[in-house]
Protein backbone atom coordinates (compact mmCIF):
# COMPACT_ATOMS: atom_id res chain seq x y z
CA UNK A 1 0.00 0.00 0.00
CA UNK A 2 2.71 2.69 1.11
CA UNK A 3 4.54 1.39 -2.04
CA UNK A 4 2.23 2.15 -4.00
CA UNK A 5 1.43 5.84 -2.88
CA UNK A 6 5.17 6.08 -3.20
CA UNK A 7 4.89 4.94 -7.01
CA UNK A 8 1.96 7.34 -7.47
CA UNK A 9 4.22 10.21 -5.68
CA UNK A 10 6.69 9.29 -7.94
CA UNK A 11 5.40 9.33 -11.51
CA UNK A 12 3.43 12.74 -10.66
CA UNK A 13 6.92 13.82 -9.76
CA UNK A 14 8.08 13.25 -12.88
CA UNK A 15 5.31 13.92 -14.77
CA UNK A 16 5.63 17.69 -13.27
CA UNK A 17 8.83 18.32 -14.01
CA UNK A 18 8.69 16.88 -17.74
CA UNK A 19 5.59 19.27 -17.93
CA UNK A 20 7.63 22.15 -16.82
CA UNK A 21 11.18 21.17 -19.05
CA UNK A 22 8.82 20.85 -21.53
CA UNK A 23 7.19 24.33 -21.13
CA UNK A 24 10.42 25.67 -20.46
CA UNK A 25 12.08 24.83 -23.42
CA UNK A 26 9.33 24.92 -25.76
CA UNK A 27 9.68 28.79 -26.47
CA UNK A 28 13.35 28.27 -27.81
CA UNK A 29 12.05 25.53 -29.98
CA UNK A 30 9.50 27.66 -31.20
CA UNK A 31 12.04 30.69 -31.79
CA UNK A 32 14.49 28.65 -34.04
CA UNK A 33 11.52 27.38 -36.17
CA UNK A 34 10.07 30.43 -36.17
CA UNK A 35 13.35 31.81 -38.28
CA UNK A 36 12.47 29.47 -40.70
CA UNK A 37 8.89 30.24 -41.33
CA UNK A 38 7.02 33.35 -43.50
CA UNK A 39 5.79 35.17 -40.76
CA UNK A 40 2.46 34.12 -41.96
CA UNK A 41 2.95 30.64 -40.84
CA UNK A 42 4.40 31.57 -37.12
CA UNK A 43 0.55 33.10 -37.01
CA UNK A 44 -1.18 30.33 -38.09
CA UNK A 45 1.32 28.25 -35.53
CA UNK A 46 3.45 26.18 -38.04
CA UNK A 47 5.19 23.98 -35.68
CA UNK A 48 7.31 22.21 -38.53
CA UNK A 49 10.50 23.93 -39.95
CA UNK A 50 10.03 26.12 -43.21
CA UNK A 51 12.23 27.31 -46.26
CA UNK A 52 12.26 30.70 -45.12
CA UNK A 53 15.43 31.13 -43.12
CA UNK A 54 17.31 32.37 -45.98
CA UNK A 55 14.97 34.82 -46.85
CA UNK A 56 14.50 36.01 -43.11
CA UNK A 57 17.94 36.68 -42.55
CA UNK A 58 18.05 38.82 -45.69
CA UNK A 59 14.94 40.56 -44.38
CA UNK A 60 16.90 40.83 -41.39
CA UNK A 61 20.55 42.06 -42.51
CA UNK A 62 18.95 44.27 -45.05
CA UNK A 63 16.81 46.54 -42.63
CA UNK A 64 19.29 46.37 -40.00
CA UNK A 65 22.67 48.04 -39.83
CA UNK A 66 23.88 44.82 -38.03
CA UNK A 67 27.77 45.59 -37.61
CA UNK A 68 26.84 49.29 -35.82
CA UNK A 69 24.02 47.59 -33.81
CA UNK A 70 26.30 44.60 -32.60
CA UNK A 71 29.37 47.40 -31.91
CA UNK A 72 26.67 49.35 -29.61
CA UNK A 73 25.37 46.60 -27.99
CA UNK A 74 28.53 45.13 -27.40
CA UNK A 75 30.27 48.38 -26.61
CA UNK A 76 27.44 49.36 -24.12
CA UNK A 77 27.58 46.14 -22.41
CA UNK A 78 31.51 45.83 -22.28
CA UNK A 79 32.68 48.96 -21.54
CA UNK A 80 29.28 49.64 -19.09
CA UNK A 81 30.20 46.28 -17.02
CA UNK A 82 33.91 46.73 -17.10
CA UNK A 83 32.98 50.43 -15.36
CA UNK A 84 30.43 48.94 -12.80
CA UNK A 85 33.41 46.17 -11.51
CA UNK A 86 35.86 48.50 -11.02
CA UNK A 87 33.74 51.03 -9.08
CA UNK A 88 31.38 48.93 -7.10
CA UNK A 89 34.31 46.23 -6.24
CA UNK A 90 35.93 49.46 -5.36
CA UNK A 91 33.42 49.72 -2.71
CA UNK A 92 32.85 46.87 -1.67
CA UNK A 93 36.71 46.35 -0.75
CA UNK A 94 36.56 50.03 0.93
CA UNK A 95 33.27 49.09 2.75
CA UNK A 96 34.86 45.73 4.70
CA UNK A 97 38.69 46.29 4.81
CA UNK A 98 38.40 50.05 6.14
CA UNK A 99 37.41 51.03 9.45
CA UNK A 100 35.45 54.11 9.24
CA UNK A 101 32.95 56.08 11.30
CA UNK A 102 29.68 56.42 9.45
CA UNK A 103 30.22 53.23 7.78
CA UNK A 104 27.67 50.46 8.83
CA UNK A 105 25.38 53.66 8.57
CA UNK A 106 25.96 54.38 5.10
CA UNK A 107 25.94 51.02 3.77
CA UNK A 108 22.78 50.45 5.66
CA UNK A 109 21.25 53.14 3.88
CA UNK A 110 22.75 51.83 0.58
CA UNK A 111 20.61 48.75 1.36
CA UNK A 112 17.22 50.94 1.39
CA UNK A 113 18.07 51.90 -1.44
CA UNK A 114 18.27 49.02 -3.30
CA UNK A 115 14.20 49.08 -3.45
CA UNK A 116 14.29 52.11 -5.14
CA UNK A 117 12.34 51.37 -8.27
CA UNK A 118 14.04 52.33 -11.56
CA UNK A 119 10.36 53.69 -12.41
CA UNK A 120 11.08 56.34 -10.13
CA UNK A 121 13.92 57.49 -11.92
CA UNK A 122 13.81 57.71 -15.35
CA UNK A 123 11.98 60.89 -15.63
CA UNK A 124 14.59 63.01 -13.60
CA UNK A 125 17.03 61.54 -15.01
CA UNK A 126 16.42 61.87 -18.53
CA UNK A 127 15.67 65.63 -18.30
CA UNK A 128 19.10 65.63 -16.38
CA UNK A 129 20.65 63.76 -19.74
CA UNK A 130 18.68 66.58 -21.98
CA UNK A 131 20.38 69.41 -19.79
CA UNK A 132 23.65 67.89 -19.76
CA UNK A 133 23.15 67.13 -23.34
CA UNK A 134 24.14 63.68 -23.36
CA UNK A 135 20.48 62.56 -25.24
CA UNK A 136 21.61 59.78 -27.58
CA UNK A 137 25.08 59.09 -26.18
CA UNK A 138 26.73 56.10 -25.16
CA UNK A 139 27.64 58.05 -21.67
CA UNK A 140 23.99 58.65 -21.04
CA UNK A 141 23.14 54.87 -20.98
CA UNK A 142 26.64 53.85 -19.05
CA UNK A 143 26.64 56.39 -16.50
CA UNK A 144 23.53 55.18 -13.93
CA UNK A 145 24.41 51.89 -14.71
CA UNK A 146 27.95 52.13 -13.08
CA UNK A 147 27.37 52.33 -9.17
CA UNK A 148 25.48 48.95 -8.45
CA UNK A 149 24.55 48.96 -5.02
CA UNK A 150 23.88 44.76 -5.49
CA UNK A 151 27.52 44.83 -7.01
CA UNK A 152 28.61 46.74 -4.02
CA UNK A 153 27.22 44.22 -1.81
CA UNK A 154 28.18 41.61 -3.47
CA UNK A 155 31.57 42.20 -3.23
CA UNK A 156 31.33 43.33 0.23
CA UNK A 157 30.38 39.89 0.56
CA UNK A 158 32.89 38.07 -1.28
CA UNK A 159 35.58 40.30 0.51
CA UNK A 160 35.14 38.73 3.98
CA UNK A 161 36.97 35.52 2.46
CA UNK A 162 39.74 37.92 1.92
CA UNK A 163 42.78 36.95 3.64
CA UNK A 164 43.86 40.13 5.75
CA UNK A 165 46.76 38.87 6.32
CA UNK A 166 47.66 39.18 2.60
CA UNK A 167 47.10 42.93 2.81
CA UNK A 168 49.45 43.35 5.65
CA UNK A 169 51.93 41.93 4.01
CA UNK A 170 51.71 43.92 1.48
CA UNK A 171 52.02 46.93 3.23
CA UNK A 172 55.13 45.58 4.90
CA UNK A 173 56.59 45.72 1.93
CA UNK A 174 55.43 49.48 1.08
CA UNK A 175 52.79 48.72 -1.07
CA UNK A 176 50.42 51.37 -1.41
CA UNK A 177 46.45 51.16 -0.88
CA UNK A 178 45.74 51.74 -4.81
CA UNK A 179 48.65 49.06 -5.19
CA UNK A 180 47.10 46.37 -3.08
CA UNK A 181 43.91 46.26 -4.60
CA UNK A 182 45.04 46.53 -8.19
CA UNK A 183 47.72 43.83 -7.92
CA UNK A 184 46.85 41.58 -4.48
CA UNK A 185 43.53 42.07 -4.21
CA UNK A 186 42.39 41.86 -7.92
CA UNK A 187 43.85 38.90 -8.55
CA UNK A 188 43.49 36.50 -5.81
CA UNK A 189 39.17 37.55 -6.01
CA UNK A 190 39.18 36.83 -10.18
CA UNK A 191 36.74 34.47 -9.96
CA UNK A 192 34.34 36.51 -8.17
CA UNK A 193 35.11 39.31 -11.08
CA UNK A 194 33.87 36.39 -13.30
CA UNK A 195 30.80 35.35 -11.63
CA UNK A 196 30.05 39.18 -11.58
CA UNK A 197 31.19 40.10 -15.09
CA UNK A 198 28.37 37.64 -16.34
CA UNK A 199 25.51 38.78 -14.14
CA UNK A 200 26.32 42.84 -14.68
CA UNK A 201 26.96 42.16 -18.73
CA UNK A 202 23.54 40.21 -18.97
CA UNK A 203 21.81 43.06 -17.48
CA UNK A 204 23.35 45.39 -19.54
CA UNK A 205 22.77 43.86 -22.62
CA UNK A 206 19.31 42.99 -22.16
CA UNK A 207 18.70 46.46 -20.62
CA UNK A 208 15.43 47.64 -22.63
CA UNK A 209 13.60 50.59 -20.94
CA UNK A 210 16.33 53.55 -20.43
CA UNK A 211 18.27 52.67 -23.92
CA UNK A 212 14.47 53.43 -25.37
CA UNK A 213 14.34 56.44 -23.43
CA UNK A 214 17.90 57.15 -24.21
CA UNK A 215 18.78 56.13 -27.75
CA UNK A 216 16.76 57.86 -29.79
CA UNK A 217 18.50 57.53 -33.72
CA UNK A 218 18.82 54.12 -35.37
CA UNK A 219 22.50 54.43 -35.81
CA UNK A 220 22.34 54.44 -31.98
CA UNK A 221 20.33 51.58 -30.97
CA UNK A 222 21.23 48.36 -29.44
CA UNK A 223 20.16 44.61 -30.29
CA UNK A 224 17.49 44.73 -27.96
CA UNK A 225 16.31 47.93 -29.08
CA UNK A 226 15.83 46.64 -32.95
CA UNK A 227 14.45 43.50 -32.06
CA UNK A 228 12.26 45.55 -29.81
CA UNK A 229 11.47 48.35 -33.20
CA UNK A 230 10.81 45.38 -35.28
CA UNK A 231 7.87 44.17 -33.70
CA UNK A 232 6.57 47.97 -33.31
CA UNK A 233 4.89 47.58 -37.19
CA UNK A 234 1.35 47.07 -36.95
CA UNK A 235 2.07 43.98 -38.79
CA UNK A 236 5.46 43.21 -37.57
CA UNK A 237 6.81 40.59 -40.09
CA UNK A 238 7.42 37.49 -37.11
CA UNK A 239 10.05 35.38 -39.13
CA UNK A 240 12.77 38.75 -39.08
CA UNK A 241 11.48 39.33 -35.73
CA UNK A 242 12.33 35.26 -35.00
CA UNK A 243 16.06 35.97 -36.50
CA UNK A 244 16.38 39.14 -34.47
CA UNK A 245 15.05 37.34 -30.97
CA UNK A 246 18.13 34.51 -31.89
CA UNK A 247 20.53 36.94 -32.11
CA UNK A 248 19.72 39.06 -29.55
CA UNK A 249 19.59 35.65 -26.94
CA UNK A 250 22.46 34.01 -28.29
CA UNK A 251 25.60 35.40 -26.43
CA UNK A 252 23.64 35.38 -23.38
CA UNK A 253 22.82 31.77 -23.87
CA UNK A 254 26.57 30.87 -24.88
CA UNK A 255 27.52 32.60 -21.76
CA UNK A 256 25.71 29.99 -19.53
CA UNK A 257 26.24 26.97 -21.59
CA UNK A 258 30.27 27.51 -21.25
CA UNK A 259 29.67 28.85 -17.31
CA UNK A 260 26.93 27.34 -16.22
CA UNK A 261 28.29 26.95 -12.66
CA UNK A 262 29.96 29.84 -12.48
CA UNK A 263 26.64 31.62 -13.87
CA UNK A 264 24.44 30.07 -11.12
CA UNK A 265 27.48 30.98 -8.07
CA UNK A 266 26.82 34.80 -9.59
CA UNK A 267 23.08 34.60 -9.02
CA UNK A 268 22.86 33.84 -5.53
CA UNK A 269 25.77 35.22 -4.33
CA UNK A 270 25.00 38.21 -3.11
CA UNK A 271 22.67 36.78 -1.11
CA UNK A 272 24.73 34.34 0.90
CA UNK B 1 52.01 59.35 23.99
CA UNK B 2 54.42 58.71 21.09
CA UNK B 3 52.25 56.06 20.63
CA UNK B 4 48.70 57.56 20.59
CA UNK B 5 49.31 59.98 18.09
CA UNK B 6 51.45 57.63 15.86
CA UNK B 7 48.08 55.11 15.95
CA UNK B 8 45.78 58.09 16.03
CA UNK B 9 47.79 58.86 12.48
CA UNK B 10 47.37 55.43 11.36
CA UNK B 11 43.65 54.96 12.12
CA UNK B 12 43.26 58.49 10.06
CA UNK B 13 45.39 57.31 7.63
CA UNK B 14 43.03 54.27 7.38
CA UNK B 15 39.97 56.24 7.07
CA UNK B 16 40.75 58.40 4.47
CA UNK B 17 41.92 55.60 2.17
CA UNK B 18 38.40 53.90 3.60
CA UNK B 19 36.62 56.71 2.26
CA UNK B 20 38.68 57.13 -0.99
CA UNK B 21 38.10 53.75 -2.24
CA UNK B 22 33.87 54.41 -1.22
CA UNK B 23 33.71 57.57 -3.03
CA UNK B 24 33.52 57.11 -6.83
CA UNK B 25 30.41 54.78 -5.91
CA UNK B 26 28.84 56.96 -3.44
CA UNK B 27 29.29 59.67 -5.73
CA UNK B 28 28.17 58.41 -8.69
CA UNK B 29 24.69 56.98 -6.62
CA UNK B 30 24.33 60.56 -5.39
CA UNK B 31 24.23 61.98 -8.87
CA UNK B 32 22.65 59.17 -10.50
CA UNK B 33 20.07 57.92 -7.47
CA UNK B 34 19.84 60.15 -4.75
CA UNK B 35 19.57 63.44 -6.33
CA UNK B 36 17.01 62.42 -9.12
CA UNK B 37 14.71 60.66 -6.26
CA UNK B 38 14.80 63.86 -4.56
CA UNK B 39 13.94 65.59 -7.66
CA UNK B 40 11.04 63.42 -8.89
CA UNK B 41 9.62 64.40 -5.41
CA UNK B 42 9.61 67.64 -5.82
CA UNK B 43 9.01 67.45 -9.52
CA UNK B 44 5.64 65.38 -7.89
CA UNK B 45 4.29 69.45 -6.98
CA UNK B 46 4.86 70.79 -10.18
CA UNK B 47 2.10 71.04 -12.86
CA UNK B 48 2.63 71.92 -16.77
CA UNK B 49 3.26 70.35 -19.51
CA UNK B 50 7.03 70.00 -21.27
CA UNK B 51 9.79 71.86 -19.31
CA UNK B 52 7.79 74.60 -18.47
CA UNK B 53 6.71 73.78 -14.56
CA UNK B 54 4.67 75.64 -12.03
CA UNK B 55 3.72 75.06 -8.06
CA UNK B 56 0.89 73.25 -8.21
CA UNK B 57 0.29 71.86 -4.44
CA UNK B 58 -1.65 68.64 -4.08
CA UNK B 59 -2.79 69.15 -7.48
CA UNK B 60 -1.24 66.31 -9.46
CA UNK B 61 -2.37 64.57 -6.46
CA UNK B 62 -6.17 65.58 -7.01
CA UNK B 63 -5.44 64.22 -10.30
CA UNK B 64 -4.65 60.51 -9.62
CA UNK B 65 -7.20 59.79 -7.47
CA UNK B 66 -9.90 61.18 -10.56
CA UNK B 67 -7.74 59.92 -13.41
CA UNK B 68 -9.67 56.43 -14.39
CA UNK B 69 -6.17 55.70 -17.04
CA UNK B 70 -4.26 55.66 -13.51
CA UNK B 71 -6.45 54.06 -11.24
CA UNK B 72 -7.00 51.14 -14.14
CA UNK B 73 -3.24 50.45 -14.15
CA UNK B 74 -2.67 50.50 -10.17
CA UNK B 75 -5.34 48.01 -9.68
CA UNK B 76 -3.37 45.88 -13.33
CA UNK B 77 -0.15 46.06 -11.51
CA UNK B 78 -1.62 44.99 -7.81
CA UNK B 79 -3.70 42.30 -9.54
CA UNK B 80 -0.32 41.33 -11.81
CA UNK B 81 1.37 41.13 -8.37
CA UNK B 82 -1.37 39.31 -6.22
CA UNK B 83 -1.73 36.61 -8.55
CA UNK B 84 1.48 36.08 -10.43
CA UNK B 85 3.85 36.10 -7.15
CA UNK B 86 2.05 33.68 -5.17
CA UNK B 87 1.78 31.27 -8.25
CA UNK B 88 5.47 31.92 -9.34
CA UNK B 89 7.11 31.38 -5.57
CA UNK B 90 4.52 28.10 -5.33
CA UNK B 91 5.76 26.62 -8.54
CA UNK B 92 9.57 27.10 -7.75
CA UNK B 93 9.26 25.89 -3.98
CA UNK B 94 7.66 22.94 -6.02
CA UNK B 95 10.23 22.11 -8.61
CA UNK B 96 13.23 22.89 -6.04
CA UNK B 97 11.40 20.10 -3.69
CA UNK B 98 11.26 18.08 -6.32
CA UNK B 99 14.73 18.11 -7.81
CA UNK B 100 16.22 18.34 -4.08
CA UNK B 101 16.11 14.50 -4.17
CA UNK B 102 19.25 13.35 -5.07
CA UNK B 103 18.05 10.00 -6.49
CA UNK B 104 16.09 11.45 -8.81
CA UNK B 105 16.80 10.37 -12.15
CA UNK B 106 17.97 13.14 -15.09
CA UNK B 107 18.11 16.01 -12.43
CA UNK B 108 21.04 18.41 -13.98
CA UNK B 109 18.72 18.24 -17.02
CA UNK B 110 15.38 19.19 -14.87
CA UNK B 111 16.97 21.89 -13.71
CA UNK B 112 19.14 23.25 -16.48
CA UNK B 113 15.88 23.05 -18.79
CA UNK B 114 13.75 24.61 -15.83
CA UNK B 115 16.54 27.54 -15.69
CA UNK B 116 16.87 27.74 -19.09
CA UNK B 117 14.19 31.11 -19.46
CA UNK B 118 16.06 33.14 -17.20
CA UNK B 119 18.75 33.40 -20.01
CA UNK B 120 16.63 34.75 -22.11
CA UNK B 121 16.41 38.66 -22.86
CA UNK B 122 13.42 40.41 -21.57
CA UNK B 123 12.54 41.61 -25.15
CA UNK B 124 13.61 38.09 -27.19
CA UNK B 125 11.07 35.82 -24.88
CA UNK B 126 8.38 38.85 -25.00
CA UNK B 127 8.59 39.27 -28.47
CA UNK B 128 8.27 35.10 -28.71
CA UNK B 129 5.73 34.99 -26.59
CA UNK B 130 3.21 37.77 -28.70
CA UNK B 131 3.24 35.11 -31.75
CA UNK B 132 2.93 32.26 -29.70
CA UNK B 133 -0.79 33.79 -28.25
CA UNK B 134 -1.53 34.93 -31.92
CA UNK B 135 -5.61 34.22 -32.48
CA UNK B 136 -4.89 31.38 -34.77
CA UNK B 137 -1.39 30.42 -33.32
CA UNK B 138 0.99 27.82 -31.65
CA UNK B 139 -1.20 28.16 -28.39
CA UNK B 140 -4.50 27.71 -29.31
CA UNK B 141 -3.83 24.83 -31.45
CA UNK B 142 -2.18 22.65 -29.11
CA UNK B 143 -4.56 23.42 -26.36
CA UNK B 144 -7.64 22.48 -29.21
CA UNK B 145 -5.37 19.76 -30.22
CA UNK B 146 -5.73 17.92 -26.68
CA UNK B 147 -8.99 19.23 -26.58
CA UNK B 148 -8.58 21.35 -23.24
CA UNK B 149 -10.61 24.12 -25.26
CA UNK B 150 -13.21 23.89 -28.16
CA UNK B 151 -12.46 27.00 -30.04
CA UNK B 152 -9.55 29.25 -30.33
CA UNK B 153 -9.01 31.97 -27.68
CA UNK B 154 -8.96 35.60 -28.15
CA UNK B 155 -5.35 35.45 -25.95
CA UNK B 156 -4.19 39.24 -27.03
CA UNK B 157 -7.79 40.78 -28.20
CA UNK B 158 -9.68 40.24 -24.78
CA UNK B 159 -8.96 42.05 -21.79
CA UNK B 160 -9.12 38.89 -19.52
CA UNK B 161 -6.64 36.49 -21.61
CA UNK B 162 -4.66 39.52 -22.21
CA UNK B 163 -3.93 39.13 -18.33
CA UNK B 164 -3.36 36.01 -18.20
CA UNK B 165 -0.69 35.88 -20.99
CA UNK B 166 1.35 38.35 -18.76
CA UNK B 167 0.92 36.63 -16.14
CA UNK B 168 2.00 33.31 -17.77
CA UNK B 169 4.83 34.66 -19.94
CA UNK B 170 6.54 36.57 -16.36
CA UNK B 171 5.80 33.49 -14.35
CA UNK B 172 7.72 31.27 -17.14
CA UNK B 173 10.77 33.84 -17.15
CA UNK B 174 11.16 34.22 -13.20
CA UNK B 175 10.53 30.75 -11.96
CA UNK B 176 13.42 29.16 -12.69
CA UNK B 177 15.28 32.37 -11.25
CA UNK B 178 13.37 31.63 -7.92
CA UNK B 179 13.96 28.17 -7.88
CA UNK B 180 17.67 28.33 -8.20
CA UNK B 181 17.53 30.05 -4.87
CA UNK B 182 15.26 27.54 -3.01
CA UNK B 183 17.43 25.24 -4.26
CA UNK B 184 20.33 26.30 -2.46
CA UNK B 185 18.83 26.87 0.59
CA UNK B 186 17.25 23.80 0.66
CA UNK B 187 21.23 22.11 -0.24
CA UNK B 188 22.46 23.88 3.18
CA UNK B 189 19.48 22.25 5.13
CA UNK B 190 21.08 19.90 6.95
CA UNK B 191 20.10 15.56 5.62
CA UNK B 192 19.83 14.44 9.40
CA UNK B 193 16.87 16.53 10.56
CA UNK B 194 14.74 14.76 7.76
CA UNK B 195 15.91 11.61 8.78
CA UNK B 196 15.33 11.69 12.10
CA UNK B 197 11.42 13.16 11.48
CA UNK B 198 11.46 10.18 9.09
CA UNK B 199 11.99 7.88 11.48
CA UNK B 200 9.77 9.32 13.83
CA UNK B 201 7.02 8.21 11.35
CA UNK B 202 6.56 12.33 10.15
CA UNK B 203 4.76 11.84 6.41
CA UNK B 204 6.54 13.59 3.37
CA UNK B 205 4.19 16.80 3.56
CA UNK B 206 4.72 17.41 6.95
CA UNK B 207 8.28 17.11 6.53
CA UNK B 208 8.09 19.88 3.89
CA UNK B 209 5.62 22.20 6.08
CA UNK B 210 6.93 21.94 9.24
CA UNK B 211 10.48 21.41 8.21
CA UNK B 212 11.62 23.29 4.69
CA UNK B 213 9.27 25.94 4.72
CA UNK B 214 10.56 26.93 8.25
CA UNK B 215 14.01 26.39 7.08
CA UNK B 216 13.77 28.43 4.21
CA UNK B 217 11.75 31.39 5.38
CA UNK B 218 14.77 33.58 5.18
CA UNK B 219 14.97 33.18 1.13
CA UNK B 220 11.18 33.03 0.49
CA UNK B 221 10.97 36.37 2.54
CA UNK B 222 14.25 37.69 -0.23
CA UNK B 223 11.95 36.34 -3.19
CA UNK B 224 9.30 38.13 -2.34
CA UNK B 225 10.87 40.93 -1.75
CA UNK B 226 12.76 41.65 -4.90
CA UNK B 227 9.18 39.77 -6.94
CA UNK B 228 6.76 42.49 -5.47
CA UNK B 229 9.60 45.13 -6.23
CA UNK B 230 10.21 43.65 -9.81
CA UNK B 231 6.33 43.19 -10.55
CA UNK B 232 5.60 47.10 -9.29
CA UNK B 233 7.88 48.19 -12.12
CA UNK B 234 6.51 45.65 -14.99
CA UNK B 235 7.26 47.14 -18.16
CA UNK B 236 9.58 45.23 -20.75
CA UNK B 237 6.25 42.57 -20.80
CA UNK B 238 3.11 44.57 -21.26
CA UNK B 239 4.87 47.11 -23.76
CA UNK B 240 6.02 44.22 -26.15
CA UNK B 241 3.48 41.64 -25.87
CA UNK B 242 0.40 43.92 -25.47
CA UNK B 243 1.36 47.65 -25.47
CA UNK B 244 -0.80 47.68 -22.09
CA UNK B 245 -3.92 46.85 -24.33
CA UNK B 246 -6.71 45.41 -25.52
CA UNK B 247 -8.40 49.17 -23.92
CA UNK B 248 -5.83 49.91 -21.05
CA UNK B 249 -6.39 45.70 -19.58
CA UNK B 250 -2.28 45.62 -19.06
CA UNK B 251 -1.20 48.85 -18.29
CA UNK B 252 0.92 49.00 -15.56
CA UNK B 253 1.87 52.20 -13.77
CA UNK B 254 5.98 51.94 -15.40
CA UNK B 255 4.19 52.15 -18.55
CA UNK B 256 1.56 54.48 -18.10
CA UNK B 257 4.99 56.83 -16.49
CA UNK B 258 6.30 56.33 -19.55
CA UNK B 259 3.69 56.76 -21.85
CA UNK B 260 2.66 60.19 -19.95
CA UNK B 261 6.36 61.43 -19.94
CA UNK B 262 7.87 60.17 -23.83
CA UNK B 263 4.27 58.84 -26.08
CA UNK B 264 1.98 62.03 -25.40
CA UNK B 265 2.67 65.25 -24.56
CA UNK B 266 5.17 64.99 -21.65
CA UNK B 267 3.61 65.60 -17.80
CA UNK B 268 7.35 65.15 -16.53
CA UNK B 269 5.01 66.73 -12.83
CA UNK B 270 2.45 64.07 -13.18
CA UNK B 271 4.16 61.34 -13.78
CA UNK B 272 6.79 61.75 -11.13
CA UNK B 273 3.84 61.70 -8.89
CA UNK B 274 2.81 58.28 -10.46
CA UNK B 275 6.36 57.09 -9.77
CA UNK B 276 5.82 58.00 -6.30
CA UNK B 277 3.08 55.79 -5.83
CA UNK B 278 5.23 52.64 -6.83
CA UNK B 279 7.86 54.11 -4.81
CA UNK B 280 5.17 53.97 -1.55
CA UNK B 281 4.02 50.66 -2.58
CA UNK B 282 7.54 49.11 -2.64
CA UNK B 283 8.19 50.74 0.61
CA UNK B 284 4.41 49.69 2.17
CA UNK B 285 4.49 46.16 0.89
CA UNK B 286 8.73 45.65 1.43
CA UNK B 287 7.84 46.68 5.71
CA UNK B 288 4.72 44.33 5.69
CA UNK B 289 6.54 41.45 4.34
CA UNK B 290 9.34 41.94 6.72
CA UNK B 291 6.88 42.01 9.30
CA UNK B 292 5.36 39.05 8.14
CA UNK B 293 8.16 37.19 8.50
CA UNK B 294 9.24 38.35 11.48
CA UNK B 295 5.53 37.21 13.31
CA UNK B 296 5.38 34.11 12.23
CA UNK B 297 9.07 33.65 13.74
CA UNK B 298 7.83 34.86 17.54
Amino acid sequence: MSNQIALIGRTATYLLLVLAAFISVFPFFWMMIGATNTSADIIKGRALPGGALWANMVNFFTSVDMPRILFNSFFIAGFGTAMTLLVSSLAGYGFEMFRSRFREKIFGSLLLMLSIPFAALMVPLFIMMANLKMINTYQAIILPTVASIFIVFYFRQATKAFPHELRDAARIDGLKEWQIFLFVYMPVMRSTYAAATIIVFMANWNNYLWPLIVLQTNEMKTLTLVVAGLTSAYTPDFGVVMVGAIFATLPTLVIFFLLQRRFVEGMLGAVK
Amino acid sequence: MGVGVAQSGLARKEQVSGWLFVMPALVLLGVFMIYPILWSLWMSFQVGRGMAFSFGGFANIMRLTQDPVFLRALTNTLTFLAIQVPIMLVLALLFASALNDSKLWGRSWFRTAIFLPCVTSLVAYSVVFRSMFAQDGIMNQMLMGLSIIEAPIPWLADPFWAKVVIISAITWRWTGYNMIFYLAAMQNIDRSIYEAAKIDGVPAWARFWYITIPMLKPVILFTTVISTIGTLQLFDEVNLITQGGPSDSTLTLSLYIYNLSFRFMPSFGYAATVSYVIVVLVGILTFIQFLAARDRRA
